[in-house]
């Protein structure tokens, strides 16, 4: 054992650290160290807000973990001051180095996790600490704020955490970085002998920590007999039932489950040792928790993502404070509810066609149409959905579903649905490695796969328990770690009983965006939310029982059993949507006998491109559609027209939405004709249909979208919308839902991340992405605008215009894709760029060539207009040229 | 009104004097030879003689201060003492006989270490790190200048690039280089670079003498806010002149280097003829220079009449729109 070492105050001139934040406090010991005075160093802004003569409105008691200290808090002390400051809520912030820790006291004894828990105590009592207060910890101290909590409820107004557990479910190993450090020989030689377990831990933050920032983490355990509490740490770590301390983790375990205080969680997710598994345990046991996942940050998200804003926003926003804490905001924060009387759950027509033997899905293959009635898919559903319940699926669970549309996939969709468990969608274009972000995120309690997708599952660790929609071999299940086969379940749920309906504002599904603007995000839908998604295309598309799909794009495919009417999917590979021909259309319409035909934009190119394969009776279906849309990306006049000319007497419709809200306007093709006389900018997206409200909040010299969303013609502004079918808010990404619905009034509504204006017609344009848009000295610039007349030099096949320079004195930059493609990127010869210049609206510092647009790999389509500005930026500083 | 206007002989100190009178001012002139400026009153003289300095500012309610050493390469000495020391006397002279303000008129060179400068404003002028004699000379005469703020309005204003017909400055060392197929560009030639159009910089600097009581002690930088690829530019000059553009190129890395070393072989055999590349010309034409043009136009309450494609279209008329 060590003697021990005295508490002090952290050297001068660490970068962002105040020396007058520092502050050492005399504490009598308790437990272990009843009878001894032990000193701490923490970080306390009280004195600070004294001397201002600030009151504050209650304290953060901020916990560090292993081998941090409370220089990790900086960046919230600072927060806190300066919001203070500026005349906000002034919160106290309270950062404690643990014993033996940082600059506090090496006592020479080592600490269990109760003995821990007992010292916070300890130290408030001395500090006098009264309530409100809110817990912060981060990785152990995570747990030891948590069991804080637990001991101090009614000084408790909230607890918030970074990367932490609280519990390791049985039977599973732990993290393997762990398990190599607590192993008796390595732990005492990798954290108290050597640095090694330190420098690893700092090298977990992304980016990495400038050199400075790293050397102030490390000032406090520059010798080893400094080291000894980490080593302390790492040995406490309960990682088997047996071990002393895990009785106090299930203690507080327990405890937090109890808590009903408002509740924060700032995630990084790419953490080796706090995976998404954790977080979804305490997201269980704080179910009315706000939480975030900060997807590129890691361990060390103090550094990683800007937590303090986040944190300090949540205290301002839902933490009860001394001036209202007879009313501590607690429980589900959910948004008002809106009186929803006509709810009609989304089986209700299946239901009500349960005695039907007409057909409801059908399945192209390449042999025959798989035709499946109406009784049986009731019937289907109602086994499926029993048996899920046999086998523990319970509402609120989450169920991925990675299946193949189909008739298989529908039943299973209607059955979670019925059941209340979530349905879990991401669509396979996403990719491998953007699914596999996509399950970890969503954390589903249930993966329904088919053999690709199990396998998928297995190799990359994504969550939950395995059903295999195929009928597959034991050995094959075993290789694949499946549970349960779909038949079985089936099988099981012939003699189940379903349990009560789910309500109309219980969660229903998590739907993936494209991934094309961003990493992909889960949009969470409840069930009146999807319920009102098949109002609103039933209504503006007047489907009836008779009226018949094709349902050649995902989202849609799935909704034919809501509508009441038959759909059949066309024969195509998913992930490749275009591989879809037109014999595969035409054999579908004839098949369902359907009046309206959903295809994706992506799709329609090769639909147009094999249309010499079609035969009379391909044609004769064809010519029986009414109605024909084309979804999820705009599609030109000409490549409608000539999609449309299959369908003779079809009207040619491309709505607008996005998986956020996935029908916002509508517009036929005359009306896209009609449009191109307009002298307007953008895409013109047509007027919005029945039930949906658009807004545009004004962009201002910035480029941000700062104006109160209005209808005033001509205005450039961030397209708002709302909608009984919008979404219910993001999955897990809380700061995301903030900024979308930031400023936007009472009233449900979501800013789209889209550009554009209205006419005095009503009629939306869509000029760009927000993020897109150029500030330049004349104001903000839409790049679509002025692409479409670069766009009409004949040379120039694409066009994309983007900013150089520092925002509010961008210079706009054409970059163009020629007809006739040169060998390399470069400038643009004096007379093309003359013509471009010409044809511009806007004045062009420079126009460049490239070979080929850098694009989304989804869509083929969206430029990534992100990227070529900053390869604009460099070539034009006089950089390396090479390829965007 | 009187405002003295030195090295009003020049290229832009000619247009100087003539804005200046647009705007009602009587201009006196001071410089060595013979102005040749109708409507202007010359004194002749050097800004390094203290003595004719004070003849000249003997009256005269406000100077602009245009005068200076202007060249690629030289004798440091000679920059030292008219660049520094002649604005040293002249602001002397100025301060003794009570003018109302003073524009040192500078260049955005004063502020510039070698790097892009991509949307800047004015920063404070360095001559510890400033490039070439010139650079540095100007960089301790704004200093100079700003440092009798005090005593009385003193405002800097740093034309870019100022160019035009009857520029012997830029125009006509671009045109002569590629006539004789001595102008290449240096890397792709894609660098931006703000520049100025002759009239707009004068009109500039009389708008900065018109607000000098507003907005002493600040520097501000003048372009035509259209920065232009160094190729665009180049091109746009040579056939406004209908000369060949070049068209062969010099890594940008190559020149700089080989710039430094001829610029060393110079200074040490200093003659009357330039060098063919310093790396101070390397550096200007290879790496991004535009500016952030929001204040001096909010400011000076000034916008450039001349567009970039208007001024090369005078620039070919000039030049018999050959």
């Amino acid at each position: 054992m060590v003697s021990g070492l005295p508490a002090r105050t952290p050297p001068p001139g660490l970068p962002q650290l105040d020396p007058a934040w520092s502050r050492l406090v005399e504490v009598d010991g308790v437990g272990a160290d009843a009878g001894e005075r032990r000193t701490w160093h923490c970080l306390d802004t009280g004195p600070v807000l004294t001397e201002r003569g600030v009151a504050p409105v209650g304290t953060v008691l901020a916990v560090h973990g292993n081998p941090t200290w409370s220089y990790l808090w900086r960046r919230l002390v600072a927060g806190s001051l300066e919001r203070a400051a500026r005349g906000g809520p002034a919160w106290r912030v309270v950062a404690v180095d643990q014993l033996e820790m940082g600059w506090s006291q090496r006592t020479g004894t080592r600490r269990d996790l109760a003995q821990r828990v007992a010292d916070l105590g300890a130290f408030t009592a001395a500090l006098g600490l009264a309530g409100p207060v809110v817990t912060l910890g981060h990785d152990w101290g995570g747990v030891v704020s948590l069991g804080w909590a637990v001991d101090h409820r009614a000084d408790l107004a909230g607890v918030a955490l970074l990367n932490t557990a609280v519990h390791h479910p049985d039977g599973t190993p732990i993290p393997a970085v762990l398990r190599l450090a607590t192993a008796g020989p390595v732990l005492e030689l990798g954290t108290v002998t050597t640095t090694a377990f330190l420098d690893t831990t700092l090298a977990l933050a992304r980016p990495a920590l400038p050199a400075d920032v790293a050397d102030a983490y490390r000032a406090p355990y520059r010798s080893a007999d400094r080291r000894d509490g980490i080593g302390g740490f790492v040995a406490d770590i309960p990682a088997e039932a047996s071990h002393p301390s895990a009785p106090e983790l299930d203690r507080v375990a327990t405890g937090v489950a109890a808590l009903d205080v408002p509740a924060l969680m700032l995630w990084g997710p790419r953490d080796p040792v706090f995976a998404d598994r954790y977080l979804d345990d305490l997201a269980d046991r704080l179910p009315h928790a706000r939480v975030h996942r900060f997807e590129h940050a890691g361990h060390l998200v103090a550094e990683d993502a800007p937590y303090a804003p986040a944190v300090l926003d949540w205290l301002g926003e839902e933490v009860g404070t001394a001036a209202d804490d007879a009313a501590p905001a607690s429980g589900p924060a959910a948004p008002p509810r809106e009186p929803e009387p006509e709810f009609e759950p989304l089986w209700a027509r299946l239901d009500a066609r349960a005695d039907d033997d007409a057909p409801a899905v059908i399945g192209m293959t390449a042999d025959r149409p798989l035709v499946v009635s109406w009784r049986l898919l009731a019937r289907r559903v109602r086994e499926i959905a029993a048996g899920l319940h046999a086998v523990g699926v319970r509402r609120g669970d989450r169920v991925a579903l990675l299946v193949q549309p189909g008739p298989t996939l529908t039943a299973l969709v209607y059955a979670c649905l019925r059941l209340g468990a979530v349905v879990v969608v991401a669509d396979a274009g996403l990719g491998v490695r953007g699914l596999s972000r996509a399950e970890r995120g969503a954390q589903p309690d249930y993966v329904v796969g088919e053999t690709r997708g199990l396998a998928a599952a297995r190799a990359l660790g994504w969550p939950g328990v395995r059903i295999a929609a195929e009928p597959l071999p034991a050995t094959a299940r075993a290789a694949l770690g499946v549970a349960h086969r779909l038949t079985d379940v089936a099988e099981l749920g012939r003699s189940g009983v379903l349990p009560p309906e789910p309500g109309p504002h219980d969660e229903a599904a998590v739907l993936f965006t494209s991934g094309s603007t961003g990493p992909a995000k889960g949009v969470l839908y409840t069930h009146a939310q999807l319920s009102a998604v098949r109002d609103a295309l039933a209504a503006h598309f007047d489907v009836t029982p008779e009226t018949g799909l094709v349902t050649g794009f995902a989202p849609f495919a799935l909704l034919g059993p809501a509508l009441g009417t038959r759909s059949a999917t066309p024969r195509m590979d998913v992930s490749a949507p275009r591989t879809l021909t037109a014999r595969a259309v035409a054999e579908a319409a004839a098949a369902s006998d359907a009046r309206i035909a959903f295809l994706s934009p992506a799709a329609i190119l090769n639909v147009v491109a094999t249309a010499d394969a079609l035969t009379d009776p391909d044609r004769a279906a064809l010519a029986k559609i009414r109605t024909f849309l084309s979804t999820g990306a705009p599609v030109s006049e000409r490549l409608l027209a000539s999609t449309a000319a299959l369908m003779p007497h079809a009207t040619a419709h491309t709505p607008y939405g996005m998986t956020e809200c996935l029908l916002v306007t509508d517009v036929t093709l005359e009306g896209i004709r009609a449009a191109a006389a307009a002298p307007d900018a953008g895409v013109c997206v047509g007027v919005p249909v029945p039930g949906v409200q658009v807004r545009i909040s004004a962009l201002d010299s910035d480029g941000a979208a700062t104006g109160e969303p209005g209808t005033e013609a001509g205005v450039l502004g961030e397209v708002v919308v709302g909608a009984p079918h919008l979404k219910q808010r993001y999955d897990r990404l809380w700061l995301t839902d903030r900024a979308a619905e930031r400023e936007t009034g009472p009233g449900r509504w979501h800013r789209t991340g889209d550009v554009g204006h209205l006419d005095a017609a009503g009629r939306l344009w869509i000029e760009g992405r927000l993020a897109h848009v150029l500030t330049t000295p004349d104001g903000p610039l839409a790049p679509v605008g002025p692409e479409q007349h670069v766009e009409r030099v004949a040379a120039v096949r694409r066009a994309a215009v983007v900013g150089v320079g520092p925002a509010g004195v961008q210079q706009a930059v054409a970059v163009v894709e020629l007809r006739a493609a040169p060998r390399r990127a470069g400038l643009a010869d004096a007379e093309l760029a003359a013509a471009v210049r010409a044809a511009a609206p806007v004045p062009l510092a420079a126009v460049l060539v490239v070979p080929a647009m850098p694009t989304d790999v989804r869509h083929n389509s969206k430029i990534d207009r992100t990227r070529l500005a900053a390869w604009a930026e460099r070539v034009l500083t006089g950089g390396r040229v090479g390829r965007p | 009104m009187t405002v003295l206007v030195t090295g009003a002989s020049g290229f832009l100190g000619r247009a100087v004097v003539r804005a200046l009178q647009e705007r009602g001012e009587q201009v006196r002139t001071f410089q060595r030879r013979p102005s040749g400026v109708p409507g202007a009153d010359d004194v002749l003289g050097s800004v390094t003689d203290a003595a004719a300095s004070a003849r000249a500012v003997d009256g005269v309610d406000g100077v602009v201060h245009l005068a200076a050493r202007v060249s690629l390469a030289g004798d440091p000495a000679e920059f030292e003492r008219v660049n520094v020391g002649g604005t040293a006397t002249l602001l002397d002279a100025a301060e003794r006989a009570g003018v109302a303000r003073f524009v040192q008129v500078s260049s955005p060179s004063v502020a510039h270490a070698g790097d892009s400068l991509v949307g800047v404003g004015a920063r404070p002028a360095d001559p510890a790190r400033a490039r070439g004699e010139y650079a540095r000379t100007k960089a301790a005469a704004e200093l100079l200048a700003l440092g009798r703020d005090g005593t009385m309005p003193v405002v800097a204003v740093r034309p870019h690039l100022v160019w035009g017909p009857g520029d012997t400055q830029l125009v006509e060392r671009v045109l002569d280089r590629a006539r004789r197929g001595r102008l290449p560009l240096l890397g792709h030639g894609a660098a931006l670079i703000d520049s100025t159009y002759v009239d707009n910089a004068a009109d500039g600097i009389a708008a900065a003498y018109e607000r000098a009581p507003q907005v002493h002690g600040r520097a501000y930088v003048l372009t035509n806010g259209e920065p232009r690829t160094v190729a665009d530019l180049l091109a746009g000059i040579c056939r406004a002149a209908g000369v060949r553009p070049p068209a062969w190129r010099v890594p940008a890395g190559l020149a700089r280097a080989a710039g430094g070393a001829v610029e060393a072989v110079w200074r040490v055999r200093p003659g009357q003829d330039e060098p063919p590349m310093t790396r101070f010309l390397a550096e200007q034409l290879s790496t991004a220079h535009w500016f952030d043009q929001r204040a001096t136009r909010a400011e000076l309450g000034w916008t450039p009449r001349v567009s970039v494609d208007e001024g090369l279209a005078r620039l070919a008329a000039h030049y018999g729109g050959a």
